[in-house]
């Protein structure tokens, strides 16, 4: 029966351990998002520089992320890394370092598309008022940039957030290894565990991504006006 | 009495886009307080010369020289030419995450570092001039075209420049709209702001400027008195402009 499926969730401290284990989710998530904002943002106005040598680097290095899933990102750097240059890492460090090397390759390039897209006339009006280049940016650039990126950059947000569900492959106890581990143990006794536990999962990550989706749609469409 | 010596004059400019040369071989002298108007059909290269005149673009031979000063060389601090030629451009180029007063404000209080009592007192004063006194805590988009223009004037005009550059300021304005910015150059002749203006205006270039000088292909074809050059221009070249436009 289904609907007695549900008091698995009350069994022992089998919410409280999904909490735990949503808590390991949010923290890889916030953490790698703000290292990637603030990362991105510096990157992304370096990469809009119209020299080939810095440019060339950085494109190499969001291209790495794009083409090569995450996943195998996470393994390459959970399993080759400690083998071969005896440096041990926990999963949750590994995971920090994927996940903001990745958020800040993709962070810089929306930076940098919001800034290159701005009208060129922007630029030179600001150098013919006689402002530095700091002072053009400050003040003009990345105001003007800011208001153009913060809805995709919500959306990368919200991916960031999915994504770490790929990290419980590398033995991250995050909410969907804790989730796993209570529908084994109470597999048995409680054949639909799966539903509610997933069940809830899945109603954890909607509570969290689907407040940052609605928010960025209403931005955009203020700022359309 | 003696001879003043110009404000400004360009020897010999080049300008070139790879091989190709847009300014080849430009002279000009400016004296304090007079109004050129720069003509030519579009290519010839106007706007790219005034755009070298404040360093916006980079020049492949010759010389500017303000006040006597030559700018073409390392040591040029263009941020610091700049604030004495001012220049404004076609497109509409307000800061718009910036309102109306921000806009002016920016530069004297940034760049020049000067108080901001005086400065405000100042934008006033030359909002009130062209007539958008009302409008100093508007954002850029609630303005109509014309009205984004005056600012963007005011704008330049209020880090004192010597010197004002206008390209093609009413060339993508409603034409009703034209007039009032017109207006708001032509007060500045009257006060004797030294100008070069690059327009398609032929009936205000007359009315205005001091002097025409004519440009095709990289170089100046014709420089007359204003009048004379419209009643009476000598080369073939600017007979034929005329004619084109007079319809």
């Amino acid at each position: 029966m289904l609907n007695s499926g549900i008091s698995v969730l009350f069994e022992g401290i089998n919410l409280q351990r999904l909490l735990i284990g949503l808590l390991a989710t949010l923290r890889v998530a916030l953490i790698s998002v703000l290292i990637s904002i603030i990362l991105g943002i510096i990157i992304g106005i370096i990469r809009t520089s119209k020299n080939k040598l810095i440019q060339i680097p950085f494109r190499i290095y969001l291209e790495l992320f794009r083409i090569i899933p995450i996943l195998v990102w996470l393994f390459v750097i959970y399993y080759v890394i400690p083998a071969n240059f005896d440096i041990n890492l926990s999963s949750e460090v590994v995971a920090l370092i994927v996940f903001s090397l990745w958020g800040t390759a993709e962070m810089s390039d929306i930076v940098r598309g919001a800034i290159i897209s701005l009208p060129k006339h922007q630029m030179e009006s600001s150098k013919a008022l006689g402002l530095s280049p700091v002072q053009m940016y400050r003040f003009v650039l990345i105001p003007q940039a800011a208001k153009r990126s913060i809805p995709p950059m919500i959306n990368l947000i919200t991916r960031m957030i999915k994504t770490t569900a790929l990290l419980t492959m590398i033995g991250v106890i995050e909410v969907i290894k804790v989730g796993q581990q209570i529908i084994e143990v109470n597999n048995l006794q409680y054949p639909t565990a799966s539903f509610w536990i997933y069940g809830i999962i899945f109603f954890m990550y909607f509570c969290i991504c689907f407040p940052l989706s609605r928010f960025s749609r209403k931005l955009e469409q203020k700022w359309a006006a | 009495m003696s001879q003043q010596v110009p404000i400004l004059q360009v020897k010999g400019l080049i300008k070139k886009y790879g091989d190709k040369a847009v300014l080849n071989g430009v002279d000009l002298q400016v004296e304090k307080g007079k109004v050129i108007a720069i003509l030519g059909p579009s290519g010839c290269g106007k706007s790219t010369f005034l755009r070298c005149l404040n360093g916006l673009e980079e020049v492949q031979g010759g010389d500017i020289l303000l006040d006597n000063q030559s700018l073409i060389n390392k040591s040029t601090n263009w941020r610091t030419v700049r604030q004495r030629i001012g220049m404004v451009f076609q497109s509409y180029d307000l800061f718009p995450n910036l309102t109306v007063m921000e806009n002016i404000l920016l530069s004297p209080l940034k760049v020049q570092k000067r108080s901001r009592e005086e400065v405000e007192k100042q934008a006033k004063e030359l909002l009130e001039r062209v007539g958008l006194a009302d409008r100093a805590n508007d954002y850029p988009r609630q303005l109509s075209g014309g009205q984004k223009q005056r600012i963007a004037i005011v704008r330049a005009l209020c880090i004192n420049p010597e010197i004002m550059l206008f390209d093609e300021v009413t060339a993508s304005l409603d034409p009703e709209m034209v007039r009032e910015v017109l207006d708001v150059i032509a007060q500045l002749a009257e006060q004797g702001m030294t100008m070069l203006i690059v327009t398609h205006e032929m009936n205000f270039a007359r009315l205005v400027a001091d002097e025409v000088i004519f440009m095709d292909k990289g170089k100046i074809h014709e420089q007359a008195v204003a009048e004379e050059f419209f009643s009476n221009p000598q080369t073939d070249r600017a007979k034929q402009f005329l004619n084109i436009l007079q319809f």
